[in-house]
This record gives structure tokens, C-alpha cells and sequence, in this order.
């Protein structure tokens, strides 16, 4: 049983906006992270986590916030903030995540990431969440 | 993924059902005998500091120390245990009449579910899942097939060992349908922490549905025999450890698939249970439930797991 406080869920808080600026400022394009990943919104993404742990993506993915379990058959998502597109192919859009979460095959076709019982606006909360992973 | 033991109210005091409400109650007259005798031992306390010196040396008496440290105690203790197992003498109590009856053995490290005839005969074999009809007292026998386990599911009923070698009897009932967590509340080694099960409640009727679709979708299946999965889970060797009504999986090591995909659960009531869920437990188990019994099958590749998930996914 996973027996956790889910009032306590551990979120990270935002990153502080001039740590943001000094990122933009090193990092330049490669790294500029969407206006979405810093407005995401805590209450979509609290509810994205508790989502994620309802459907149990836990069984595939190390997920940040979610302490059980922690399946290694997918990739770690520790360091999503870090990545380029999504799956190594879509454009890194709210929307394209919220899709690619929801459906993954029918995303990115060939992924082989199961189709996910999530319903569009639960992969809308899930997208907010995974956008506000800070690893840095 | 039914959390047995927190939620307000706490499930120990929420009870489902008359079984459950008994031990509640209980649990409350144990509660307020215990309040009652840390006052009276607080107020003795205040009255030997500070009272005045008549009632202080009539405390320090011979008699005080006869009667309320042996006499009191030991009539009270006597009434208490006396009512507390006749309240609960019911819970344990075998078969009468025409009960359902329902096997549940603990293994390591999840729940061995069997469905019996009027005769005691297996009619249903799954697992880490318990389905009753709601309004009548359902008669759970309980085994263990290595340690002592125990079956608690806090809104039915009180806990009961599980314990190897012997068949021990345990009564629940709700009154009311829905679902309800349990888990094994004995330490058992590993991973007993992630030792749960689902107790779930249909109007009589509805179960009964419930019994006759699980025989219809077995003599329907085994879904696709033309299925890639199929032959894929066969071929993997997990048959030596599984059961598949209508295969020639037959083994009997860890908890019985012939209806996995219509169980709530995986991995005994820690996981939900849809596709995603299943092939990230087939693949790799043990990240999820560190020294279960069940290896990790990493070295197949996704595409596989994805077959024997949607195959397994079908066994209703
Ligand atoms: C059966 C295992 C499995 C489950 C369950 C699963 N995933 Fe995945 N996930 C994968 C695989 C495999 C990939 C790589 C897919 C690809 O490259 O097309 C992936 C990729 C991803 C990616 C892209 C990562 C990257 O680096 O681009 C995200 C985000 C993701 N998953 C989120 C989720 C969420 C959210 C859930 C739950 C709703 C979930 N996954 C459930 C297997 C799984
Ligand atoms: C060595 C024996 C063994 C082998 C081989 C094995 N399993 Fe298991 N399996 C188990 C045990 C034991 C469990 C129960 C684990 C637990 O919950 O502690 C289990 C659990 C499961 C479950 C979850 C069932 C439930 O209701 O919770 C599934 C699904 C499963 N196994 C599928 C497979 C597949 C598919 C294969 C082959 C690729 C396989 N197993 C091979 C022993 C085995
Ligand atoms: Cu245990």
C-alpha cells in the first residue's frame, strides 16, 4: 500500500524568476524554457501528480514528487526539464505533452509508451505538472 | 491502491458492517476504561501530593493498596476480557448454514483468493481481491502457505492471523456496497508493506453477475488464441509460476491470471491496474516491489511486453 500524506504532496517550488533570467542569460536558446513552464498553474499540477499517481505511471517512470514506486522500464523523467522534444520528437508544447501523455502511440506513432486511462483535462494537469520539474 | 488505514474517519472506527462494529465498539469501551483509570491514577496522585495529611496516610493504608492495586484491577480486568470475547466470539465462528464461503491464503507476498462451493469445492480461483455480497455474513477460511500473515480489512471485520498449518475462520459483512481496503497486518518479511487487497461489496444480485461473468468470459476465452501474447507469455516461461484457465500455464506459485484483467489491482492491491500498469509491472516488478517473488523481465522488449499486456489485459 502506498501509504503517503496526499496533503503533503512534496512539490518543488518554482524556480525564483531571477534564477530564471540568469538561465536565460547563460543559456540562450537552447535551453529557454516555454512561458507555460513558468506559469503553470500549482493547482493543475497538484492535481497532475495525484493523476499520475492514480493511473500509476510510477510503474515505468522515476517521477520527481512521486516516492513509490519508481519503475525503470521508461526514462527517469527526473531531468524532463532538460529535454529537447518530447519522445526525442515532438515540439515541446503544453499541448503536444498533454497529448503525448494521454495517447503516446497515437502522439508519436511507433512510441512505445502505452496509451495512458487519462482523460484530456487529468493530461492537461499531468502536463502542468511535468513542467514545472526543476532538476537544476 | 484502497488506503486501509488512513482517512478520516479511520476505517477502524468507520466500520461497514455488524462484524466491524463490534470490535469498534470494543475499542471504544477500552478506550474510556482507560481514560477512566488515568484519572482516577492522576487524581490519586494530586490527593497524595497535596491533599491533606487525613486522606494521605488513609492512601498509604494497607487496605487502599489491597483493593485498589489488586481487588480493582483484577475484577475489572476479568469483566473486560470476558465481554470482549463474547462480544467478538461471532467473528471466528465456522460455517452454519448455507454462508458464502471464500478461501483466502496469505502468501509472500499477496493474497490467494478461492471461491468455494456449498461442499468446499473451488469454483473460482483469483486473487488479492475479495468479492461479497453485501447484508450477509460471508465466512472467509484463512490459510497461510509459508509465515504467519494477517487479514485485516478494517471496515469489515476484526484482524485474524493467518497462520501456517492451520485453517482458521474468520467472518465479515457490509451492510453497505462498495469498496474496502485490507491489507496483511503481520510482518511477513520484504515487502510486506506492499501487502494489500481489495474487499469489494455488491448488492446480491450484482454478485452473483459478478461470479457468472467471470465463468463466462473463462469458457469464452482464453481471449485470441491467435493473440501474439499469448504465445509470447508462453514462451517466456511464465506459465511455470502462473495459472491461465484454458493454457497450458498451469503453475501455481504466483497468484492465478485466468481473470487478472478484470482485478482493480496489480501486485497484490498496490498498483491500478489498466495497460501501462501491467507491462511496467511485467517488466520490471521488482523496482516496484523491491524482493518480490516474481523476476523482473527487463530483458524482453517493449513490443513484447506490450503483447503479453494486451493478451493479459483481455483475461477477464
Ligand atoms: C509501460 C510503461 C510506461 C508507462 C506506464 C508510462 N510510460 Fe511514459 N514512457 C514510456 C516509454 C517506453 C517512453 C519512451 C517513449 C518514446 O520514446 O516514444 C515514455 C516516455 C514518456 C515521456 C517522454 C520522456 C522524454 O524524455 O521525452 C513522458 C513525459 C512520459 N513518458 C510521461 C508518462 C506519464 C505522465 C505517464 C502516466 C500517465 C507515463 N509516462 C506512463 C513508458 C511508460
Ligand atoms: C518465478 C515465478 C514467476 C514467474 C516466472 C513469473 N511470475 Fe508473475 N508473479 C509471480 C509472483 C510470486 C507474483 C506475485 C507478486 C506479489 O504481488 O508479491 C506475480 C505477479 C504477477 C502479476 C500481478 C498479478 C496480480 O494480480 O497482482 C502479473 C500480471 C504477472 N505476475 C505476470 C507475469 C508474466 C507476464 C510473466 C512472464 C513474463 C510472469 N508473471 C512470470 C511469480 C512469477
Ligand atoms: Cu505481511
Amino acid at each position: 500500500m502506498p501509504m503517503r500524506d496526499r496533503s503533503k504532496l512534496p512539490l518543488r517550488p518554482v524556480a525564483p524568476v531571477w534564477a530564471m533570467m540568469a538561465g536565460l542569460a547563460l543559456l540562450s536558446a537552447c535551453k529557454q524554457p516555454p512561458a507555460s513552464r513558468i506559469d503553470a498553474d500549482a493547482a493543475a499540477a497538484a492535481r497532475g501528480l495525484s493523476a499520475m499517481e492514480t493511473v500509476g505511471c510510477g510503474a515505468c517512470h522515476e517521477i520527481p514528487g512521486l516516492d513509490w514506486p519508481k519503475g525503470r522500464t521508461a526514462p527517469s523523467l527526473v531531468g524532463f526539464d532538460d529535454i529537447g522534444p518530447i519522445a526525442g520528437q515532438l515540439a515541446n508544447t503544453p499541448a503536444n505533452l498533454a497529448a503525448f501523455v494521454r495517447n503516446a502511440p497515437a502522439a508519436k506513432p511507433g512510441s512505445l509508451m502505452p496509451a495512458m486511462p487519462l482523460s484530456e483535462s487529468e493530461a492537461r494537469d499531468v502536463a502542468a505538472y511535468l513542467y514545472r520539474i526543476d532538476d537544476d | 491502491m484502497l488506503e486501509p488505514l488512513w482517512g478520516w474517519p479511520p476505517p477502524v472506527l468507520d466500520p461497514a458492517g455488524p462484524y466491524a462494529e463490534k470490535v469498534t465498539v470494543l475499542a471504544w469501551a477500552l478506550f474510556a476504561m482507560g481514560l477512566l483509570v488515568t484519572g482516577v491514577v492522576i487524581v490519586a496522585l494530586w490527593v497524595a501530593i497535596k491533599g491533606p495529611p487525613w486522606i494521605k496516610s488513609k492512601l498509604g493504608g494497607e487496605k487502599v493498596v489491597w483493593i485498589g492495586g489488586v481487588a480493582f484491577p483484577a475484577v475489572v480486568l476479568t469483566i473486560l476480557l470476558v465481554w470482549g470475547l463474547t462480544l467478538t466470539a461471532s467473528l471466528t465462528q465456522g460455517i452454519t448454514g448455507k454462508e458464502t464461503r471464500i478461501r483466502v491464503t496469505g502468501e509472500m507476498w499477496w493474497f490467494r483468493v478461492q471461491y468455494l462451493g456449498p461442499n468446499g469445492e473451488v469454483i473460482l480461483n483469483d486473487a488479492n481481491e475479495i468479492h461479497l455480497p453485501v447484508g450477509e455474513p460471508v465466512v472467509l477460511e484463512l490459510r497461510s502457505a509459508d509465515v504467519i500473515h494477517s487479514f485485516w480489512v478494517p471496515h469489515l471485520s476484526g484482524k485474524k492471523d493467518m497462520i501456517p498449518g492451520r485453517k482458521l475462520f474468520l467472518r465479515v459483512q457490509a451492510d453497505k456496497a462498495g469498496r474496502y481496503g485490507g491489507v496483511c497486518a503481520e510482518y511477513c518479511g520484504g515487502p510486506h508493506a506492499l501487502m494489500g487487497f481489495v474487499a469489494v461489496a455488491h448488492e446480491r444480485a450484482a454478485w452473483e453477475g459478478w461470479l457468472a461473468e467471470r465463468h463466462a468470459a473463462q469458457a469464452a476465452a482464453p481471449a485470441g488464441p491467435a493473440m501474439p501474447g499469448r504465445r509470447i507469455f508462453l514462451e517466456s516461461g511464465c506459465g511455470a509460476c502462473h495459472r491461465v484457465a484454458g493454457t497450458e500455464a498451469n503453475g501455481l506459485i504466483g497468484p492465478d491470471l485466468t481473470h487478472v484483467g478484470s482485478r482493480l489491482t496489480l501486485g497484490a492491491g498496490i498498483l491500478p491496474n489498466n495497460h501501462g500498469t501491467l507491462m511496467g509491472w511485467i517488466g520490471d516488478s521488482q523496482s516496484i516491489k523491491p524482493g518480490n517473488r516474481m523476476p523482473s523481465y527487463s530483458m524482453l522488449p517493449a513490443e513484447k511486453l506490450d503483447a503479453i499486456a494486451d493478451w493479459l489485459g483481455r483475461q477477464k
